[in-house]
């Protein structure tokens, strides 16, 4: 692979990198007046389309194709929601490219916005990053001076507001419709689609909901062009027609036991083991690696001998995780128990279940307690088993929930356990030398340490 | 209303009435109005929801049901001086953030959501803060505490109490 220079993260680390000033001194929002000159909204969201761009929240939904579902002619308003709520475990490069790089999002949102006719955007920001927000507040007030927002933006025939709207500490604000709902001033409640928010999202009105990293991508289409944008990252399959490829660079980050956890940019595709040691210095300790979570917690695990598996939007599916998530490397070290970390992501999930299906809202409650009562020695092999049956019946794939979220929930646990049953089992039987066997109805312990 | 009956000062109002234009309905200055009394007060007391609700035009059930959807403001009294919210997600919990949250606690005196006597700090736990990669770490009022070790902890819980805390303060 020929080295490879970043360039979402080109201004992370330089003095300043996050004026006004700065960024245009590096040539920033030169595109947008380019885009504004040159082309036409339909225009430049071909442009966009024909890129194969995929959204880097964690769904990998192509954007353009996304923006294109917006009704045509709509009379408006319509809304481009930025999703800043990154709270998926492992996950941390929105906030650096916020806390050091707000102009280069700023501009792509403004290019999204004009490409989509939307006249209003909210940056939905986790309240977790008081950093970010001030940066990115200072940064849409440099803007406003500058002209780059506001009514007539550099004389054309195109206005656009920014605000800025701050979460309160929940994950499921994530959701793209969780966000809308919270938007709104209401319970974060996952809608039921369709209607698809690009037909009705927020008040009513057709929506784009787009993630910080994927606006910053934008920026760099713009600036760079279509071909430099194809040239980086896995080609569509020739032998699958709707396969939209994995195009362009990624923010992988990482963390966990690695000797250098940090967030890395390079062409969609490296593979887990190649960031682990390339970037990431290798593991921790000069120990093996266990297992990695490819894309954010919600995405499973990968087996330490599963990690030349490529970290492309079709990579981790192919060895049973869910996706590549938002590409959150975490490693597990050999000295890691597998029943810690199972007990860790349901817990996780049983505390952001936002509790509106039953499946969600029960199965991830009974797996935390399930994990609880087998990390206090009283586990019993048929746990497994009741726990394979919540991972394999709560989520949208099979049709049991509103959201996602049931399926981040249910991976970690499929993969855990029939990736490393054998020390679940062993774990059982060492704890639980009288029990492990049973099989009637047990009570469950009261859950420590939730709120 | 005379001012002296109202919990939300002329300063709150405008701070949340601030916000209107940027929305096309009055609902979605819900969480704005609610993180402007929080940011002020420490906690969002039944009376401020019953405000927040007349400044809106919701029923106070309204404010009530989006509020207590976020585990986040606190409702009978105010917070601590400083509020930590420690990291307990996996990147952290790898390196040790669950013995660091279970030090704080043990040597605060507190269980996670609690507020010490002296009501300088309050401690809660966190899922991931979004920064892995100082993992174990803490956010402290708008400071983020990296690379935690029960010494930097112990060393915290010393400005907490000192009052000294640059950390701690909410802006
Ligand atoms: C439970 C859950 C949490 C999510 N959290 C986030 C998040 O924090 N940030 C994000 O951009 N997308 C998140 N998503 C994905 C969004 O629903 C949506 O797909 C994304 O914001 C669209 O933007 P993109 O196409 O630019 O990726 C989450 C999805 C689910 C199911
Ligand atoms: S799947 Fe879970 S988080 Fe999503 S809407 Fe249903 S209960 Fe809420
Ligand atoms: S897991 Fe602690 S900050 Fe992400």
């Amino acid at each position: 692979m020929p080295k490879f220079e970043p360039v979402l993260l080109a201004n992370v680390g330089k003095p300043n990198s996050h004026t006004l000033k700065v960024y245009e001194g590096q040539g920033g929002y030169r595109a947008l007046k380019k885009v504004l000159a040159e082309s036409t909204p339909s225009g430049f969201l071909e442009a966009v389309k024909s890129t194969n761009l995929r959204g880097r929240g964690g769904a990998g939904f192509p954007t353009g194709l996304k923006w294109s579902f917006l009704p045509k002619d709509h009379l408006g308003p319509i809304y481009m929601c930025i999703n800043a709520d990154e709270s998926e475990p492992g996950t941390f490069n929105n906030r650096i490219l916020m806390e050091e790089d707000p102009h280069q999002i700023l501009e792509g949102v403004i290019l999204s916005c004009f490409a989509t006719r939307a006249t209003t955007a909210y940056i939905y920001i986790r309240y977790e990053y008081p950093l970010s927000y001030d940066r990115m507040h200072s940064a849409i007030d440099e803007c406003y001076a500058a002209g780059y927002l506001g009514k007539k933006i550099l004389g054309r025939d195109f206005s656009l507001d920014i605000f800025m709207h701050r979460g309160a500490a929940a994950y499921i604000c994530g959701e793209e419709t969780g966000l809308i709902e919270s938007l709104e001033g209401k319970r974060a409640w996952p809608r039921i689609k369709p209607p698809f928010p690009a037909v009705e999202g927020v008040f009513h009105k057709p929506t784009v909901v787009n993630n910080i990293e994927t606006v910053c991508c934008v920026t760099q289409i713009a600036a760079r062009g279509v071909e430099w944008f194809k040239s980086i990252g896995v080609p569509s399959d020739p032998k699958n027609p709707r396969d939209p490829g994995s195009y362009g660079p990624k923010l992988y980050c990482l963390s966990g036991h690695v000797n250098k956890p940090g967030c890395y940019e390079a062409p969609l595709g490296i593979t887990c083991r190649q960031l682990i040691d390339e970037f990431g210095g290798g593991v921790w300790k000069g120990r093996k690696a266990k297992a990695a979570i490819p894309g954010g917690i919600s995405m499973g695990l990968l087996t330490e001998a599963e990690f030349d598996t490529p970290l492309d939007f079709s990579g981790p599916g192919k060895v049973g995780c869910l996706g590549l998530g938002t590409a959150a490397v975490v490693v597990l070290d050999e000295t890691v128990s597998i029943v810690d970390f199972l007990h860790n992501s349901c817990r996780f999930f049983a505390h952001e279940s936002c509790g509106q299906c039953t499946p969600c809202r029960e199965g991830t409650a009974w797996s935390l307690s399930m994990l609880e009562r087998i990390k206090a020695g009283r586990g019993r092999l048929r746990d497994l088993d009741l726990l394979l049956e919540i991972g394999d019946t709560i989520g949208i794939m099979p049709g049991t929930t509103i959201c996602g979220l049931a399926d981040g929930a249910a991976w970690p646990i499929k993969n855990a356990i029939r990736k490393f049953r054998a020390e679940f089992e062993g774990y059982i039987k060492r704890t639980n030398p009288r029990g492990y066997m049973m099989t009637d109805a047990v009570e469950a312990l009261p859950v420590v340490g939730a709120h | 209303m005379a001012t002296a009956d109202r919990i939300l000062t002329d300063e709150m109002i405008a701070a949340i009435e601030a916000y209107f234009p940027r929305y096309p309905t009055r609902q979605a200055v819900t969480l704005p109005a609610l993180h402007v009394v929080n940011e002020r007060l420490r906690y969002v007391p039944l009376e401020a929801v019953v405000e927040i609700g007349e400044l809106l035009g919701l029923a106070p059930a309204e404010v009530q049901d989006t509020l207590s959807f976020y585990g986040f403001f606190k409702q009978d009294k105010p917070h601590g001086e400083t509020r930590a919210w420690v990291c307990r997600s996996i990147s952290c919990a790898l390196r040790g953030g669950e013995e660091i949250l279970d030090h704080l606690c043990h040597v605060a005196g507190v269980r996670p959501g609690q507020t010490t006597a002296d009501g300088k700090l309050t401690i809660e736990f966190a899922e991931c803060l979004g920064a892995c990669d100082y993992a174990p770490c803490m956010l402290a009022g708008k400071a983020l505490l990296k690379n935690l070790t029960k010494e930097s902890a112990d060393e915290f819980l010393a400005e907490v109490k000192r009052g000294a805390s640059a950390n701690g303060k909410k802006s």
